[in-house]
């Protein structure tokens, strides 16, 4: 008797057969979703270049993924990134890491990336909180929560990142959580039909480190939380900031078509009379 | 009409000018930079290059971003460069231990200025010729070059990148505010009298285990982006695979020490040194840069009047031309040592010379303002009254 093999293994580098994640971690859940969306739209790995920062969620392409991957330093995913798709323009160069790297350390080439509107799919896990490291407050922790950084509590507000990098001009933003693996895959899938930057916050649970900080207790207590927290979008819109408090908005946040970097940069070059 | 690839002819130009179209002649295709004095006309005129053969450029949101981009570009397979001054280097820094753990080719330009810190922007002073060696967390291995004029800021672009593609490396370009800025003649030869040893490109294999795609003295082929090479790569400690292992001792020994080994093992290829009346020389000036110039200039003074003085212009500055420095102290029995700065590379050639020959330092007189030949002779006389 054979063994099964899961339908999305073949995305995976054969000879890598164990993760680093701890148990009950959402990124499992992230990563299937992002194979998914993949494979839905008929891609091979070899269509694709991932990129990822330093922590946890960086750690889904690089070993997993059976494609060029570039595992990069703290804070710099997107910047190398750019210069991939800028080289790759016809290649789909996936950006995966978490809210530590991508908005803390790495916060200014993702509004850069962003204000470029430059093709990238930018899969951003967001678990509140840097789990790597050992449960260290990030811009995403929220205030008052106890962190070995924040003993009296989280001095600071919290970043609003899908928010953020509409603002910061990106062609398509999402946010959904590990309660919502269907939403989620699909709006990996819809980032990458689309050609401009792609955001789609992935919020999703850390047990080990967010879940003692903010004693929300195990995975199956932070998932069943998300669902009970979560509004959509469009209901959002109509609730004051008193009836949001305490929810997270989630669903897509931003849609539209305009002029991408890669195809711009490919104008520039037609108006200096270079080959493209 | 576009301009073509290579501008072949006589030019009277600023070194930045000679500096760009050499990345160009080298078959750059792809640059990122940030603004930055005096390095700002090379990313200027790239801006305006590359696009016409059919290159990139993008300016960049930091320094560390321009890196960073030149880096991925790279690993996509183009001919890649960042161009920047001391403080943009300090912002590289991370990036350019990541280049060299990768072993990713990647030529950094160097238009260095007056520092610490911000400084005075747009004086020249050789001041990062320890901090592009040593500047980056851990123990690596990096080339570094200086041209001493607009000319050779053209040519020393083509041997630029050709060690940083054939050695999968990265490779500075120690120029400073006086050579940017110079204007001189600068002759452009024909594009086929120019050569540039391309990249070795690794082979499809079913598993990257199957393949050494890093970690070979000899130089790994490498296993470019967008070929279905399905490349590893990672800056953290690695074997030849590219995948990361941070628990076994013989991984982490090679992991620093081979990308170590596969520049020092290749220096004779590597190291050039152009040398100026040393076989009879009783004083032999050892310099590199600008400074260089003025070197020559007292070299011809001290010899007019009789004087036995020979240079040693070190055109490679990392890795270190030991053994040259170490025959010019058997030659000699006087090394000055002229750095247009509070003496960066002395240590490290006092540590070649090794009590051989005596060593003097001479720096400038008033930083920020170059050796004056004749201050060079007067201080060649008393050493060798």
């Amino acid at each position: 008797m054979t063994a099964a093999e899961h339908p999305l293994r073949k995305h995976m580098r054969p000879h890598v057969t164990r993760t680093t994640t701890c148990p009950g971690c959402g990124i499992g859940t992230v990563s299937q979703a992002i194979l998914r969306a993949v494979d839905s739209l008929g891609l091979s790995m070899d269509d694709f270049v991932f990129v990822a920062g330093i922590g946890c969620s960086a750690w889904i392409p690089t070993p997993l993924y059976n494609a060029d991957t570039l595992h990069t330093t703290h804070g710099r995913p997107i910047a190398f990134a750019t210069g991939v798709k800028a080289s790759l323009p016809d290649k789909r160069v996936m950006v995966l890491s978490g809210d530590g790297d991508l908005s803390a350390i790495g916060g200014n080439h993702l509004i850069h990336a962003a204000r470029r509107n430059i093709d990238l799919t930018v899969v951003l896990v967001n678990n509140s909180i840097y789990g790597m490291t050992g449960g260290q407050a990030a811009p995403t922790t929220p205030m008052n929560t106890r962190t070995v950084t924040s003993p009296y509590g989280f001095t600071e507000h919290a970043f609003d990142l899908s928010e953020l990098v509409k603002a910061a001009g990106a062609s398509y933003v999402a946010r959904w959580t590990t309660a919502h693996p269907v939403q989620l895959s699909r709006a990996v899938k819809t980032g990458l039909e689309k050609k401009g930057f792609s955001f789609i916050e992935a919020v999703s649970q850390c047990p080990v480190q967010y879940g003692r900080a903010s004693k929300l207790g195990s995975a199956r207590a932070m998932i069943k939380r998300y669902k009970e927290i979560s509004v959509p979008v469009k209901k959002a819109s109509a609730m004051s900031p008193e009836e949001l408090a305490g929810k997270l908005v989630v669903g897509e946040f931003q849609n539209v078509d305009k002029k991408e970097f890669t195809a711009a940069l490919a104008e520039a070059r037609a108006i200096a009379g270079g080959k493209n | 009409m576009p301009k073509p690839r290579v501008l072949t002819g006589n030019h009277f130009q600023i070194g930045n000018w000679a500096c760009t179209e050499g990345a160009l002649a080298a078959g750059c295709d792809f640059a990122a930079g940030y603004p930055i004095t005096p390095a700002s006309e090379v990313a200027n005129f790239l801006a305006a290059r590359l696009p016409e053969v059919g290159g990139v450029f993008i300016q960049s949101e930091d320094e560390i971003s321009a890196c960073c981009s030149a880096i991925g570009a790279s690993w996509a397979g183009r001919r890649a460069m960042t161009v920047t001054s001391g403080p943009g280097i300090s912002l590289m820094q991370e990036s350019i231990g990541f280049a060299a753990a990768t072993e990713t080719p990647l030529v950094i330009v160097d238009v260095q200025r007056f520092g610490p810190s911000t400084g005075v922007p747009s004086v020249g002073l050789t001041a990062d010729m320890v901090q592009v060696a040593r500047g980056s967390h851990g123990d690596y291995q990096i080339i570094a070059l200086a041209p001493n004029t607009p000319q050779a800021m053209f040519d020393i672009m083509i041997r630029a990148f050709d060690l940083a593609e054939t050695y999968r490396t990265p490779v500075f370009v120690m120029a400073d505010g006086f050579a940017g800025h110079m204007r001189e003649r600068v002759s452009i030869p024909e594009a086929a009298a120019l050569k540039v040893r391309g990249r070795k490109i690794a082979a499809p294999a079913a598993t990257v285990l199957e393949r050494t795609d890093f970690l070979d003295e000899n130089v790994a082929p490498m296993p470019v982006f967008g070929l279905g090479l399905r490349a590893h790569v990672t800056s953290s400690c690695h074997d030849a695979h590219g995948m990361r292992n941070l628990s076994d001792p013989e991984v982490m020994h090679s992991y620093v020490t081979v990308p170590i080994k596969k520049i020092l093992s290749h220096r004779d290829d590597i190291v050039r040194v152009e040398e100026t009346r040393t076989d009879d020389a009783e004083l032999i000036i050892i310099s590199y840069g600008t400074v260089a110039r003025c070197g020559i200039a007292a070299l011809e003074l001290a010899r007019a009047e009789n004087l036995p003085v020979g240079q040693l212009r070190l055109e490679t500055c990392w890795p270190l031309p030991d053994r040259e420095i170490e025959a010019a102290a058997r030659k000699a029995a006087h090394l000055l040592v002229l750095e247009n700065n509070m003496g960066q590379m002395l240590p490290y050639i006092r540590a070649c010379v090794n009590g051989a020959a005596v060593v003097h330092f001479m720096g400038p007189e008033h930083l920020g303002q170059i050796q004056e030949p004749d201050a060079i002779v007067r201080v060649i006389r008393e050493i060798l009254s």
